[in-house]
């Protein structure tokens, strides 16, 4: 009987299928003919001096079509009623996959990062023909970090933190003001020579920057230690603005808008980067060329990012770590277990800021140059977003969501064919955030818990088994 | 085993814990009316009554989570503190006093975590709290933070790996091994705490519980959901926690086939305030505890407010038609 129904039903469902398709088609269309009429169909040009108005028919009758065709596919296939749910148990692919090639994923990733900038230089041809791959690796890198950083506050913590900029301000800062501060200079110079704090700066505020960040994280932590939700992320939000702010306003002491130039450069451990008879290129008999000092940082921003990583793996064993994920996962009964909440969140706070320092201070010492435009809140937005999207609380996942958003970002710059098709007028520049945002829409409605959405237990007993993301809290705040 | 040799119970002769005139309000609505009580020492301890009496307020302040609106809990480790200690303690505004032998803590003067970090209270919740996308064996080794946390160095030896850590690491596993043998948990160490069946979960937060090593476990009602044949397991874990680790247990309770069966002693509660207290038999046969929980014809509520001394016409203390 049962059989039979699933036989006939389709057939005597299709023609109210194809109208009831096309009228809700329709009605889209015209909603959208309702909303875009307005915001497409008119157009303000300056004619003359005085401001005038032209009409864009054929645009609107595109996006219109756009929508009632795309309404209507829709209708006939995804959203039919004739279409059997697939009805998945147990692992998806993407899981399974996940426990085969996971294993040698990590070797892989990290042999690709080490011999990164050798491949480009062979593949490319040349030193400085790789600059721009070995800047998009760094770039990537710097992400990466600043990835793993915010998982410990935002993954393994499960405080929402959307102001995680500040502290990668505070790095860059803390490095900038000392390198360029004229008294530790004359300091220093009166005592190990001329040179000794321009090579050693970086090497020197390197830990200082991490301290000072972490200062800040606890800074911030303690008047947000009762905060929750929505409400812990408006004040980190605000916290990241206010520091901005101050490093905008506060004119004498951070150069203000107008940010912080010459910044002595990164050196190989006290060995300067430059063509003279100390230099780098000398010194190991090598012929000078700038790009030493980019692989150089690339690098240094690995070795970062690998220290980054192997911490947070090590301190996810240790109680501390144990701690973090207790407080996602449920706050009253850590305090019922006799762990100090107010502890927990400061050091999740503190160590995640280090790190965001860390990364700071390496920026300042790559660009020569900060100024508050560097840290705006769309820099907080695009870390959440690595790690939201790489699984919180998953090393891998932020470190590949790292890749494919900045790599993927820089690679919608190259969208010249494009203008083949839509003409010389268009500039595909102007669509990247767009294609950018169906990107991120596309994967969360795919993969709800991100790239990785599984947990890796810190302890076993007899079998180390993922824990499924059904289980795993995001945690209140 | 209710009462020592002198006839005094060991409530009263070797409380661990007692409650003194606690006043818990909420706004205009007072949730536990002057109530004392006192726990014995080794000892399980059942807090009953009617649904909304006031119980889980009364845990609540016991484990920190409330702050009392008035009143005084004394926890004594070791041996109970004479009254002249308690009131000097109380006088100098310290949170409590260790000694050698015994410690005396006021616990409405400690926060939540240190009730049970330093005056060694556990407790489970009604709705059970695990750490659901942890395994199993991590929700035990994060009851253990506070002696791991130390071993680690603060975290400082065990980034480094250093050798005291992993020999610490090594006996709470061990440790956490011990209870998953004794709640029967072993075979799903390492199974996520969210993926066990509810009677298993139930046990999970007290081997939880008890892996913090507290010398009092206060269970919120721990049958509740629970199987006759999961009841009675529980009945002689409880029992065994007793026995081998002298932990003293207060409980609330509904299941009266728990409370009757293992407790040495009975508190009802009734809108707050206590109506009955002593052993379960007592409690049994005591004509208060009976209408609190059947509710009586009107006449017979007179009768009993007047043999308690309260003003006819007051609140019709569970006098359910």
């Amino acid at each position: 009987m049962a059989v039979q129904l699933a036989d006939t039903a389709p057939a005597r469902a299709h023609t109210p299928l194809m109208a009831h398709a096309f009228k809700d088609a329709f009605l889209a269309g015209l909603v959208a003919l309702g909303l875009f009429g307005p915001l497409i169909g008119f157009e303000t040009i300056v004619i003359d001096g005085a401001l005038g108005l032209t009409y864009r028919p054929m645009t609107l009758a595109v996006m219109v079509g756009i929508i009632f065709v795309g309404r209507l596919i829709l209708n006939l296939t995804v959203w039919s009623p004739n279409r059997r749910p697939r009805i998945s148990t147990g692992p998806t692919v993407f899981d399974r996959m996940g426990t085969t090639v996971g294993p040698a994923v990590k070797p892989a990733l990290l042999g690709l990062a080490i011999f990164f900038p050798l491949l480009a230089v062979l593949g490319l041809g040349g030193l400085s023909e790789s600059r721009y791959l070995i800047d998009l690796g760094i770039l990537i890198l710097t992400y990466v970090m600043l990835g793993w950083g915010l998982n410990i506050v935002v993954g393994l913590a499960g405080l929402l933190d959307l102001g995680y900029v500040a502290f990668y301000a505070v790095g860059a800062y803390t490095y900038a003001l000392l390198a360029t501060s004229a008294p530790i200079n004359d300091f220093f110079a009166g005592l190990l020579g001329e040179t000794f704090w321009a090579n050693w700066a970086f090497w020197i505020c390197l830990p200082m920057a991490g301290l000072f960040a972490g200062v800040w994280g606890m800074i911030l932590g303690f008047p947000v230690l009762r905060l929750r939700g929505d409400y812990l992320a408006i004040v980190t939000l605000a916290f990241g603005e206010i520091i901005r702010l101050v490093l905008i306003n506060w004119v004498d002491f951070t150069g203000g808008g107008a940010g912080i130039a010459s910044i002595p450069r990164a050196t190989f451990f006290g060995i300067p980067f430059n063509a003279s008879e100390d230099g780098f290129a000398a010194l190991f008999g090598i012929p000078f060329d700038p790009m030493h000092r980019i692989i150089f940082l690339y690098f240094v921003i690995l070795a970062l990012a690998m220290l980054t990583a192997f911490v947070t793996v090590r301190l996810r064993k240790l109680p501390v770590g144990r701690a973090w994920e207790a407080l996602r996962e449920d706050e009253i009964a850590c305090r019922s277990l006799g762990i100090n909440t107010t502890n927990v969140k400061l050091s999740a706070f503190a160590t995640g800021a280090m790190f965001g320092g860390f990364a700071g201070c390496f920026f300042a010492v790559r660009a020569g140059f900060v100024s508050p435009e560097s840290f705006t809140f769309d820099i907080s937005a695009m870390i959440l977003a690595i790690v939201v999207l790489g699984g919180m609380g998953s090393q891998i996942g932020v470190a590949v969501a790292a890749a494919v958003m900045m790599g993927g970002m820089e690679m919608l710059r190259n969208l010249g064919f494009l203008t083949q098709v839509f003409g010389n007028d268009f500039d595909p520049s102007l669509y990247r955030m767009l294609l950018f945002g169906f990107a991120m829409v596309a994967i969360m409605v795919w993969k709800p818990r991100g790239l990785v959405s599984t947990r890796d237990p810190t302890i076993f007993l007899k079998e180390r088994k993922a824990v499924s993301g059904d289980h795993v809290k995001e945690g209140h705040g | 085993m209710a009462t020592l040799d002198t006839g005094i119970p060991v409530w009263e002769a070797d409380p661990i814990l007692s409650v003194e005139h606690l006043f818990m309000r909420f706004g205009g609505l007072v949730a536990v009316n002057d109530l004392s009580f006192k726990v014995g020492r080794g000892q399980i301890t059942a807090l009953i009554g009617p649904n909304g009496a006031g119980k889980t307020t009364v845990f609540n302040c016991i484990t920190g989570f409330y702050k009392p609106s008035e009143g005084r809990l004394v926890l004594g480790h070791g041996r109970a503190p004479t009254p002249e200690e308690v009131a000097r303690l109380t006088l100098i505004g310290e949170r409590g006093m260790v000694g050698k032998g015994s410690s005396v803590y006021l616990l409405e003067r400690l926060p939540d975590y240190r009730v049970s970090g330093e005056a060694k209270v556990a407790r489970t919740f009604q709705n059970i709290r695990l750490f659901t996308g942890m395994t199993v064996l991590e929700n035990l080794m994060v009851a253990q933070h506070n002696a791991l946390m130390l071993a680690s160095g603060f975290s400082l030896k065990g980034l480094f790996g250093l050798p005291g850590w992993n020999a610490a690491q090594r006996a709470a596993t061990e440790k956490a091994k011990y209870w998953l043998d004794k709640v029967d948990l072993t075979e799903r160490a390492d199974d996520p705490a969210g993926d066990l069946p509810y009677g298993a979960q139930r046990r999970l937060e007290i081997a939880r519980a008890m892996c913090s090593e507290p010398i009092l476990l206060c269970l919120d009602e721990p049958a509740a959901g629970l199987n006759p044949r999961e009841s009675l397991e529980l009945n002689n874990l409880l029992r065994s926690i007793r026995a081998e680790h002298g932990t003293s247990i207060l409980l609330i309770e509904h299941d009266m086939s728990v409370v009757m069966e293992i407790s040495d002693h009975v508190v009802v509660l009734d809108y707050g305030t206590k109506i009955s207290d002593g052993t379960p038999d007592y409690v049994k046969n005591d004509p208060r505890v009976i209408a609190a929980y059947l509710g009586v014809d009107e006449d017979a509520v007179e009768e009993v407010e007047a043999e308690i001394g309260i003003d006819t016409g007051g609140h019709s203390t569970g006098a359910n038609p």
